[in-house]
């Protein structure tokens, strides 16, 4: 193993002016990742390289077992690299570095919706006022105020979604990680949270990194999205998204480039999806606690 | 073969324009209770015409208001109530001396695998033994006095609260540890917003086990090597050809059980709020 984390110094992170190059937020070099298997080495992630601007909602897609979620959990700290560096410019002092939404249910079924969306921020100490001023701003964003006191199994696959979205959102990071998070919602759910997720992250766009295996969902969020390779997970291509924020999640869809962008994305996939089939999966869960 | 009719009408007529207005009374709910109340009223009352007629042996089974007319004479001369004290007082320490080992060294054994690797052939060895059969060490261990009662009731206790609460911790989503690392929990948060939480139904599970055990371990241990307890009380009858004062005291340690699963409901309905299923 080599080094892994290195942390950047911290620095001004204040706007800079339209003609200046923007920050790089997220800086990943030369990332593999392996996994013993049965009897041989399993190589999830190889020789990936990315630089996300800071402020950018970045999408990675790619065919199932192509190693994506493993790329953000080792972004998310829950993995440790086989080598190469993840770098994040932090801004300023005291507040966490990344927050994940994580793909299924994942809000404490023991805690009300108030106590899971102020979760990072107990965790770490915030003072009560500030944890009743950002909790009760996120549950008024995603419609959960008047659920506040309630149990998630009182509530519907969207809306414990939209508390696991608060709970990232209140706790304020430098940078958003989510692994799929509509992936279990039905269709029409899922394009509510999306337009409810942009307009959110519009009051503050923090850079996000957002993985996913619709191409549509790619395209209606991001502002640049990486193709990657099915196992081992390489970076294939990397398309830009021209559409301005903030976007309207419905009417985009009615413009001619939207189809122009899907279909552009879905010639890199269709052999990585091919080869995808012929490669059998394997999904890797590991637990950190219990070792 | 006759065709079938197209459409088939089904349900009540309803007159035009009456509110259906469930009666408040007639609820399934009230006929169940009513039934689970008038079986044991029923079994009584012919029990005791057949006691009065002779038809079974009054030595054997008493008519049931003679036992009554007994549970009044051994209340107004304050026996019952010193053995049932007696018998209480032993569950209650014995509760908390097993609750507290059980639970401390399941959550241990639900957290660590190297701990569980070396504690759980313990564990799972001497779980099989008939814990009645502890009894006589038990006494040689800890003597006649009160001790030996309130260890049997702990060791009663302490297995189902250990197995459950180990078994409750493993059986937690790797997921909810995830979210905790990622969203900065150190680990004795991690202990307290995660594993116990995620724990407590089945923990919940084994003290109600556990008192259960500890309420049969009593009336064993109370029989051999005790002068007081109702267990005592029910082996003293025995020797003394008192069936009545045997059925008052299998009476009382019934209520007594029953008494003490309302409480650990209560009790789990408090600590697990965000259950449906209690």
């Amino acid at each position: 193993m080599t080094d892994q984390y290195t942390t950047t110094a911290l620095r001004d992170s204040r706007p800079q002016d339209g003609t200046a190059e923007p920050e790089i937020k997220v800086c990943v070099r030369g990332l593999l990742k392996q996994f013993p298997a049965k009897d041989r080495m399993v190589t999830a992630l190889d020789s990936l390289d990315l630089d996300i601007p800071r402020g950018q909602f970045f999408m990675i897609v790619g065919p199932s077992g192509c190693g994506k979620t493993t790329l953000l959990r080792i972004l998310a700290h829950l993995e440790q690299p086989t080598a190469g560096t993840v770098e994040v410019l932090r801004s300023t002092e005291g507040r966490p570095e990344n927050s994940m939404v994580f793909q299924g249910d994942s809000i404490f079924p023991w805690m009300t919706v108030w106590d899971n969306a102020s979760y990072g921020l107990r965790m770490r100490g915030a003072p009560a006022a500030e944890i009743k001023e950002t909790v009760g701003h996120y549950l008024d964003k995603t419609g959960l105020t008047a659920f506040a006191d309630c149990y998630p199994h009182q509530l519907s696959g969207g809306m414990r979604q939209r508390v696991s979205i608060a709970r990232a959102f209140a706790n304020d990071p430098d940078v958003l990680l989510m692994d799929e998070p509509f992936s279990a919602l039905d269709e029409q759910n899922k394009t509510l949270l999306q337009s409810e997720l942009l307009r959110i992250w519009d009051e503050t766009r923090k850079t996000v990194i957002f993985i996913t295996h619709s191409v549509d969902e790619a395209v209606t969020l991001g502002d640049r999205i990486m193709i990657m390779t099915s196992r081992p997970g390489r970076a294939k291509a990397f398309v830009d998204v021209p559409f301005e924020r903030p976007r309207d999640v419905l009417e985009l869809r009615h413009r001619p480039e939207y189809g122009e962008i899907v279909y552009d994305i879905w010639q890199h996939l269709r052999d990585e999806v091919n080869n995808a089939q012929v490669t059998a999966p394997q999904s890797q869960q590991r637990r950190w606690f219990r070792r | 073969m006759a065709t079938a009719p197209l459409i088939e009408t089904r349900g009540i007529a309803r007159p035009s324009g009456a509110p259906v207005r469930p009666s408040r009374w007639r609820t399934a709910r009230n006929r169940d209770r009513l039934l689970a109340a008038a079986t044991p009223v029923a079994l009584l009352v012919v029990w005791e015409l057949l006691a009065r007629t002779g038809l079974i042996d009054a030595r054997f089974f008493p008519a049931p208001s003679s036992i009554f007319d007994q549970m009044v004479t051994l209340m107004k001369s304050g026996e019952l109530w010193t053995h049932m004290w007696a018998s209480l007082q032993r569950l209650f320490l014995g509760f908390w001396l097993g609750l507290v080992p059980g639970l401390v060294l399941g959550v241990l054994m639900g957290l660590s695998r190297p701990f569980r690797a070396a504690v759980s052939p313990l564990v799972s060895g001497t779980y099989p033994i008939p814990k009645s059969a502890l009894l006589p060490l038990i006494l040689l261990i800890f003597g006649l006095g009160e001790m030996s009662k309130v260890v049997m009731v702990a060791i009663g206790v302490f297995y189902p609260v250990v197995l459950n609460t180990a078994a409750g911790v493993m059986q937690i989503q790797p997921i909810y540890y995830d979210v905790a690392k990622n969203f900065g929990a150190k680990r004795m948060k991690v202990f307290r917003t995660v594993a116990l939480p995620g724990a407590m139904p089945s923990i919940m599970t084994g003290v109600e086990l556990g008192a259960g055990l500890g309420l049969i371990l009593i009336a064993i241990a109370e029989m051999v090597g005790a002068q007081s307890g109702l267990g005592f009380m029910i082996w003293n009858a025995w020797q003394l050809y008192s069936v009545q004062t045997m059925y008052v005291g299998l009476l009382v340690i019934a209520v007594i059980g029953y008494v003490m699963s309302l409480l650990l409901g209560w009790v789990a309905r408090i600590v697990t709020p965000w259950r449906t299923d209690r």
